[in-house]
C-alpha cells in the first residue's frame, strides 16, 4: 500500500509547479486568456519542450508512457495555476482518440505534431440536443462511393476556433442514441463546408459551435473502424472526466488556502475575521471537501490504472464528488471573501468560474449519481 | 501509487477470517447482526475468547501483551472484525486507560493493572464528563483532596458508559484549585468502584436502554499509589487519551458493512411491495452515501500508508471523526427509512431466548432500525462533539 508519487512523477510535479510559480502568475494568465488566441503560443511551446504534452502517449508514439496517476499530477497543477492553454482539448481529447484509434499514417500526420506542440486539435464530443449522452449523435456521415458526406452540428467544441484538426464523431448507421454506428473522422478545419463560430466561455477559455454542411471526406479520414468508434470515444471521455476532476481538486485546494489566508488579513470589528467561529467552521467544511475529493481522486487514479468495471464506477463517483464538493468550495470561497470575491480583479472569482464550468462538463453531479444509483457495484 | 496487499498480508486476512468464523462466539455475532444489545456476560466472554487467541490488544506494545501488528495488519483485523459483524473492542480498558498506564504509569501500576485489562478481568469505565463540564472539560469540579496517603474524592461524573458493569473508573479530578490556567491542577486517578461512597445512578437514553450512568463520589478514599504520573498533569495525559478515543470512534470498517446490510435490505421485497432497490430516488441517496464512504475509506488508507512508511498521520486524519460519525448517522437514517413501518414496533427483549416466539413482532434487523438511529445520535456528541472537532481542525490544521 503506497500513496506516494514515484520519482518521475515527483519530477513532473516539480517542473510544473516551478513553471507556474515563476512564469504563470494570475496577471499572465489574464493576459493570455484575453489575447486574440485566448492562450499563449509561447507557453504552449514550453509545455511541449518540457514534455508535458507527451505525458499520456506511448513511447512508440513519441510519448512519456504516463498513466492516470501522471495525468492526475499534471491536471491538478494546471488547476492550481488556472492555466488556459488548451491541454484538455489537445492532449486528453484529440490525443486520446488518436492514440487509441489512429493508424500509423494518422499518428505521424496528426499525433506527432500534436505532441510536439505544432498542431492544434480538438474533439467535438457534444451536440446541442445530446446533453451528456455522448452516444446521442445526430450528425450523419453518408457513404458516397469512396468518400463520406457529413452533415450536422457540434456544440461546445473546446479550442474549436484554434484547432487545425477537428475530430468529429458522426453516425454512419443506427438510431440517434445507438452506441453502434458511430464513426470518428479527422477533418482539417479549413475543409469546405465546415463553419466555425468561436466564442469566449465564462471560465476564460474558448469554445466553438461548428456546422458541417455537405463536408466531403475520403476514407483516409476515418479513425478506427467505420461504425465502431464508440469505445474509443467513451474511453477518451472517461479520461477527460478524470482529468478535469483532478484539475478541480487543484482549484479547490487553492480556493481553500486563499480563503484561509484572506480571513487572517481582513480585519472587521477590530479583529481578523478568521477569529469568527461561524467562518472557521465553514472553512473546515471546505477543507473536508478538499480532502474527501482528493481521496476519491486517488482511488479513481488507481482504479483507472487497473481498468475493468471498477474503473467506470470510480470515475462516476469522482465526478459526482467534484460536482458537489466543487460547488460548495467555490461558493463558500466567494461568500467568505465577501464583496471582494465578487470582483473581476480577484483571482478567486476566476477560480470559482473555472470550477463551475468543470461541474457542468462531461456530466454534472446528478447525471453521475444517476449512473451510480442504477448499478449494483459496491 | 497502489493499494495492493502483500501475500503475507493476505494470509493474515485469511487467518483472521477463519478465527471469526470458527473460534469466536457465534451467538454474539448473531446478536450483533440483529442489533440486539449484548449482556455483560456476552461482552466478558468474547473479550476473553480473543484474549486466549492472543489478539486482545492490537495497538499495545508487545512487551505489555500487544500483538506487534503493523498498521496494515491492524486495518485488516478491524476490517475482518466488522465483516464478521463482531463487536468492536470495549475501548475503556484496551484503548483508553491501558495506553495511559503503560505510557505514564509506574512499574507497580503496570504490573497491577495491565494484565487484568488484557484478560478482561476488570471492567473499566471513563470518568471525564461532569454535569457542568461537557465540551468545556477543563471546568471539571470533581475534587481530590490529599489527606495523608489518600485522596478524598467528592463530586459527580456523568455519561459514564456501561458504568453499571464496571469494577474500576479512571477519573480526571481536581487536585489543585489555585491555578493560573484551569487545565493545570487536574490529576489522573484510578478508582476502585467497589467501595463505600461510590454510587451509580442509571440514565435511560431515548432508545429506552440503560447504557450510561451518573457516578457520585461521596468522600471516596483513593490511595496515592493510584495517581498516574505526576499530580496536576492529568490534563496532558487525558488529551492523549482523547486522541485514542477519536481514532476508535471513526469505525470506518464497520461503515462498509452497514452499507452492505442496507443494500441487502433494499433488495429484499418487503411484504409484497417492489424492492426498494428499484426505487431510483432512494437508491440515489444510497449511492451518494457510498461515494462518501469511499472518500472516507481512502482518507483512512492514506493515513495508514503514511503511518506504515514511518511518518506521522497527515492532517487529513483529523477529518475522520467528523466524516465517519456523520456518515454513520446518514446510513442509520437510510436504514430507518428503508425499514418503513417495521422500524416502529417497540417490543423490548423480544429477541431474548426466553421471549415467547408467538409474541414477537416483525422480523430481522429492521425492527431495531429506529433504536440504532436514535442511539447513534450520540456519535457526533461524544469524544469531543463534532463542533469541538471543527474548532480543533480550525486551530491546529488550518491555523485560524
Amino acid at each position: 500500500m503506497d500513496f506516494s508519487l514515484n520519482e518521475v512523477q515527483m519530477m513532473l510535479a516539480d517542473s510544473i509547479e516551478k513553471f507556474i510559480a515563476n512564469e504563470y502568475d494570475f496577471d499572465a494568465r489574464q493576459k493570455h486568456s484575453g489575447s486574440e488566441l485566448g492562450y499563449s503560443e509561447e507557453v504552449w511551446k514550453t509545455f511541449a519542450e518540457l514534455g508535458w504534452t507527451a505525458v499520456p502517449f506511448s513511447e512508440e508514439d513519441g510519448g512519456f508512457d504516463g498513466g492516470p496517476v501522471d495525468m492526475m499530477v499534471v491536471m491538478e497543477r494546471l488547476g492550481r495555476g488556472l492555466v488556459v492553454e488548451p491541454y484538455l482539448a489537445n492532449v486528453v481529447l484529440a490525443g486520446g482518440i488518436l492514440r487509441r484509434g489512429g493508424n500509423s499514417t494518422q499518428k505521424s500526420e496528426w499525433l506527432s505534431p500534436l505532441i510536439s506542440g505544432k498542431l492544434q486539435a480538438t474533439l467535438a464530443f457534444a451536440e446541442p440536443q445530446a446533453r451528456y449522452d455522448i452516444a446521442n449523435i445526430a450528425t450523419t456521415a453518408v457513404r458516397d462511393g469512396q468518400s463520406f458526406v457529413i452533415n450536422g452540428s457540434k456544440g461546445y467544441v473546446l479550442n474549436g476556433g484554434n484547432a487545425e484538426l477537428l475530430i468529429i464523431p458522426a453516425r454512419t448507421s443506427g438510431s440517434q442514441s445507438d452506441e453502434r454506428g458511430i464513426t470518428l473522422f479527422g477533418i482539417a478545419a479549413d475543409t469546405a463546408g465546415v463553419s466555425i463560430q468561436s466564442y469566449d466561455t465564462i471560465d476564460g477559455q474558448r469554445a466553438a459551435e461548428i456546422q458541417l454542411t455537405n463536408v466531403s471526406l475520403t476514407a483516409a479520414s476515418v479513425i478506427g473502424e467505420v461504425g465502431g468508434g464508440f469505445q474509443t470515444l467513451q474511453s477518451t471521455i472517461a479520461d477527460a472526466t478524470f482529468a478535469v476532476s483532478a484539475e478541480a481538486v487543484g482549484i479547490m485546494n487553492v480556493l481553500t488556502e486563499k480563503t484561509i489566508a484572506y480571513t487572517k488579513s481582513r480585519f472587521q470589528f477590530g479583529v481578523p475575521i478568521s477569529s469568527f467561529q461561524a467562518l472557521q467552521h465553514r472553512m473546515v467544511e471546505m477543507y473536508v471537501a478538499c480532502e474527501q475529493s482528493r481521496a476519491i481522486m486517488m482511488w479513481a487514479a488507481m482504479a483507472v490504472t487497473e481498468g475493468g468495471e471498477t474503473s467506470a464506477h470510480a470515475v462516476h463517483s469522482l465526478k459526482y464528488q467534484i460536482g458537489i464538493a466543487g460547488t460548495r468550495v467555490g461558493e463558500e470561497a466567494v461568500q467568505i471573501y465577501g464583496g471582494m470575491g465578487m470582483t473581476w480583479e480577484m483571482d478567486v472569482a476566476h477560480y470559482f468560474k473555472r470550477l463551475t464550468a468543470i461541474t457542468l462538463m462531461f456530466g454534472n453531479a446528478d447525471w453521475h449519481l444517476d449512473r451510480l444509483a442504477g448499478s449494483a457495484t459496491p | 501509487m497502489n493499494v495492493t496487499f502483500t501475500t503475507a498480508e493476505n494470509e493474515f486476512r485469511s487467518e483472521v477470517r477463519k478465527y471469526f468464523k470458527e473460534e469466536f462466539p457465534q451467538d454474539v455475532l448473531e446478536k450483533q447482526r440483529k442489533a440486539i444489545p449484548l449482556t455483560r456476560e456476552d461482552t466478558v466472554r468474547w473479550h476473553k475468547n480473543i484474549y486466549r487467541k492472543g489478539w486482545a490488544a492490537p495497538s499495545w506494545p508487545v512487551e505489555y501483551g500487544g500483538t506487534g501488528w503493523s498498521s496494515v495488519q491492524k486495518y485488516i483485523f478491524a476490517d475482518e472484525q466488522a465483516r464478521a459483524s463482531a463487536p468492536a473492542f470495549l475501548p475503556f480498558g484496551i484503548s483508553m486507560v491501558g495506553p495511559i498506564i503503560y505510557t505514564f504509569g509506574n512499574d507497580e501500576q503496570k504490573k497491577r493493572f495491565l494484565p487484568d485489562i488484557l484478560e478482561f478481568n476488570t471492567w473499566w469505565c471513563q470518568g471525564y464528563s461532569e454535569p457542568g463540564a461537557g465540551s468545556d472539560l477543563a471546568s471539571l469540579k470533581l475534587r481530590a483532596d490529599l489527606e495523608g496517603d489518600h485522596y478524598v474524592l467528592n463530586g459527580t461524573k456523568t455519561w459514564t458508559t456501561l458504568g453499571q458493569y464496571a469494577d474500576w473508573i479512571f477519573c480526571l479530578a481536581r487536585t489543585n484549585s489555585d491555578v493560573a490556567r484551569r487545565q493545570e491542577g487536574i490529576s489522573f486517578v484510578l478508582v476502585n468502584m467497589k467501595q463505600p461512597g461510590v454510587s451509580v445512578k442509571p440514565i435511560v437514553l431515548l432508545d429506552g436502554e440503560h447504557e450510561v450512568n451518573e457516578i457520585h463520589f461521596d468522600n471516596v478514599q483513593v490511595p496515592v499509589k493510584n495517581l498516574v504520573g505526576e499530580e496536576g498533569k492529568g490534563w496532558t495525559y487525558g488529551k492523549v487519551l482523547l486522541q485514542h478515543e477519536r481514532a476508535t470512534i471513526t469505525g470506518v470498517a464497520n461503515l462498509k458493512y452497514m452499507l452492505s446490510r442496507l443494500c441487502s435490505l433494499c433488495a429484499k421485497s418487503i411484504k409484497g411491495a417492489e424492492p426498494l432497490s428499484d426505487d431510483r430516488t432512494f437508491m440515489r441517496k444510497v449511492a451518494a452515501a457510498k461515494v462518501e464512504f469511499k472518500a472516507l475509506e481512502y482518507t483512512e488508507l492514506r493515513t495508514l500508508a503514511s503511518v506504515a512508511s514511518g511518518k506521522a498521520p497527515g492532517p487529513e486524519s483529523s477529518i475522520l471523526k467528523i466524516v465517519g460519525t456523520e456518515l454513520r448517522q446518514r446510513i442509520d437514517s437510510l436504514y430507518l427509512e428503508a425499514s418503513g413501518y417495521y422500524a416502529l414496533p417497540y417490543v423490548r427483549d423480544q429477541y431474548d431466548s426466553t421471549y415467547p416466539e408467538e409474541d414477537r413482532v416483525g422480523e430481522g434487523s429492521e425492527t431495531n432500525a429506529a433504536l440504532v438511529y436514535f442511539n447513534d445520535r450520540k456519535v457526533s456528541i461524544y469524544g469531543g462533539s463534532n463542533e469541538i472537532q471543527r474548532n480543533i481542525i480550525a486551530k491546529h490544521v488550518l491555523g485560524l
